[in-house]
Parts: C-alpha cells; sequence; structure tokens
C-alpha cells in the first residue's frame, strides 16, 4: 500500500529505541505500523531483543506478562486502532500488577484523511485512562524521549500500565507511495 | 478415545520435571491444574481469555532453559487462534501448547464451540507451520505427551479430545499478584 519514507532529519525513533535499550527491554511485540517503521527496524536489527510480530496487538499484552514472569522486560508498538484491540486484556495487567510499556503511533487526527482512523483515534487517551494506564501525550520531538523514559520508570518502577501517545503532528500526514 | 479431564491433567503433571511452568487457560483447566495438587509454578489464568498461548510464550522466549506448557480449552484456544499463527513464526523449542477440546464452553453452560462443527485444531497448528502436532488418541500416546512437556525440541502443540464432563470446581489462589508473584519467585529459583 505505501512505504514508509524515511527522513534522515527525523530522530525521535532512535532517540525511543536508544531509552528501549538502557531500559534493558528484550522483547518487542508489534503489529507492522508506518509510523513504528523505523523503531521496528531497529529492534529487529538488535541480537539482543527479540522482535515479535504479532496477529493483533493483545497478543502483545499477554507475551508482555509472559516476558515478566520470565524476568524480561518488553515493550508494545502499535497504532491507535491497536489500542482498542487491547482493552479486555489490559485485565491481565491490572489485576496481576505486571508492568506494561506501551508506545502508540496516533491515527485520526492531525491531517488524517482516513474518516475510519477517527472513532478510535479519537478515545485512546480516555480509554487507556480507563484501564488504569498513565497515559502521556507528546507532539513534538524533543518530548519524545523523556517521555518514554518517564513511561519506562512508571511501568517497571511503579508495576502498572503506561503509554506514549505519539501525536500524527509529529509522524506527519500519511505519505501514500505506489 | 476420549479423556477424563481430571484424569488426563494427572497424567500429564505425574512425573513434572522441576524446569516445567504451566500456564493453564481460565477455567476448567486451572481448576484441573489445581486439583492435579498446587504448585508454585502454575500461572493460573482467572481470565484473559485468548491470552494464554501469548502468555506462554513470552516466558518461554525469555527463559529458553526452563520448559513451558500451556494447558488450555478449546473455547479459550479459539478465542486467540491468531496466536497460533504468531507461535508458528516464533517456535521456541520449549513451549507446548495443549488443547483440552471437548466442544464445549463449560464455564458458561456447555455451549457448542466451533470446534464441533467441524474446526480442526490440529490442521490450524499445522497450518500455522507448528512443527510437531499430536492428536492424542491413547492412553500411551497421552502418557508421551506428558514426557515431550519435559523433553521435546521443538514447538509442539497437542489436541487431547476429554469428555464433555464437569468434575466440581477446585479453586487456586485468586489474587493475581501474589499468582504472579510466585510464579516469578519459582522461575527464579530453577533458572
Amino acid at each position: 500500500m505505501s512505504a514508509p519514507v524515511q527522513d534522515t532529519a527525523v530522530t525521535w525513533p532512535d532517540e525511543l529505541f536508544d531509552v528501549l535499550k538502557r531500559a534493558d527491554i528484550r522483547q518487542v511485540g508489534y503489529v507492522p505500523d508506518a509510523g513504528h517503521s523505523r523503531l521496528i527496524a531497529r529492534c529487529k536489527a538488535d541480537p539482543e531483543i527479540r522482535d515479535v510480530v504479532l496477529t493483533t496487538e493483545e497478543e502483545g499484552i499477554a507475551l508482555a506478562a509472559g516476558a515478566w514472569l520470565g524476568g524480561q522486560r518488553s515493550a508494545l508498538l502499535m497504532q491507535s486502532s491497536g489500542v482498542g484491540n487491547c482493552i479486555n486484556m489490559l485485565s491481565l495487567i491490572r489485576a496481576c500488577r505486571f508492568p506494561m510499556l506501551m508506545l502508540v503511533t496516533m491515527r485520526g487526527e492531525w491531517e488524517e484523511f482516513n474518516p475510519w482512523q477517527v472513532p478510535m483515534g479519537s478515545i485512546v487517551e480516555p480509554a487507556l485512562k480507563l484501564c488504569d494506564t498513565s497515559v502521556t501525550k507528546v507532539e513534538t520531538p524533543d518530548q519524545v524521549a523523556p517521555a518514554a523514559q518517564n513511561a519506562v520508570q512508571l511501568a517497571f518502577g511503579g508495576d502498572r500500565a503506561a503509554a506514549v501517545l505519539l501525536s500524527q503532528k509529529l509522524i506527519g500526514r500519511k505519505v501514500w507511495v505506489k | 478415545m476420549t479423556f477424563e479431564r481430571r484424569a488426563a491433567m494427572a497424567t500429564l503433571l505425574a512425573n513434572r520435571p522441576k524446569d516445567l511452568f504451566v500456564v493453564p487457560g481460565l477455567g476448567s483447566c486451572t481448576w484441573d491444574a489445581f486439583a492435579a495438587g498446587d504448585d508454585d509454578r502454575n500461572f493460573y489464568l482467572w481470565g484473559a481469555m485468548g491470552g494464554a498461548a501469548m502468555i506462554g510464550l513470552g516466558l518461554a522466549l525469555a527463559k529458553p532453559k526452563i520448559r513451558v506448557a500451556v494447558i488450555t480449552g478449546d473455547g479459550e484456544m479459539l478465542m486467540g487462534l491468531g496466536s497460533l499463527a504468531t507461535i508458528g513464526v516464533q517456535r521456541p523449542h520449549n513451549l507446548a501448547i495443549v488443547v483440552f477440546d471437548n466442544g464445549l464452553y463449560g464455564e458458561t453452560g456447555m455451549q457448542a464451540s466451533h470446534t464441533q462443527s467441524g474446526v480442526d485444531l490440529i490442521d490450524v497448528a499445522r497450518g500455522c507451520g507448528i512443527e510437531r502436532v499430536l492428536n492424542v488418541e491413547t492412553e500411551a500416546q497421552l502418557r508421551e505427551l506428558a514426557g515431550l512437556l519435559g523433553t521435546s525440541d521443538r514447538t509442539l502443540f497437542a489436541r487431547v479430545p476429554i469428555m464433555p464432563d464437569d468434575p466440581p470446581r477446585a479453586l487456586p489462589e485468586k489474587d493475581g499478584v501474589i499468582i504472579k508473584d510466585r510464579v516469578r519467585r519459582a522461575v527464579e529459583k530453577v533458572s
């Protein structure tokens, strides 16, 4: 459909990767996503990180719980639509107080051209908060790494779910390449 | 043949190696695992339907030196069918998925599941690329499966056909934090 356009001036995905590495994240679950494409590629290329491609995002919640039972930290990368797929599985995180780190690329907001992205995109923040998840939304590149570092601390220091929402303003309008 | 579920669970866990961790699916499989003997290495599920296999995957990947057996029902497996595809891609050598298949949703009043109407979990597992797939049909095969939980060098999927019986509930610890911490400590102890 579309290939992600790489802009070498954009460094926040690499900064996110550095935060994951410093936090000793060893498993990364994801459903392929254009906004996360660079971060996913960095994770795949790292021999110390097991990248686990999922069929649906809720698998990544259960994966993270299992990883933690085995003493490993993990992260779940997804698009805003995927948050909706996770809702019931987040009960596992809350019932057992597992740490759960989520990095969410937003759709359905800034310069969105696809109205089908709006219903879920518009309720990601309140939906996650209802699931007892700490939510930080970032709109500029300089906010990304500090917000991610904060989410790492909240999740693994507080044994709870923490999400960073990466605004569509940050990612830019989806570019279609055919 | 079809097996009595409590007896089948007892056979699978009878000579349990000390590095074998079990993730029983919510409902009857959790009661069965507890009835076979409470154990710190059981991550009892009281919810998270559809998530048992993926919890097993995360644990198996995190600790390649332990063995992980997810033992769940057909209804729970059907809710997370995509996870078989994910596991077929990862293929950890130390993970087994065992489905107790009675074609019924036991906890909600024995309503029919898809496996009663021709959905074949053996075919699904094979189609997802899981290399070692067993359809358990005899006592000897059930004992063979019990051995493989401790020794298989490939990802394993097994279907165990069970009777539509409904043994008395045997309820383990319900506090998720306690269950989680018990299992984490047990993992640290054996690895």
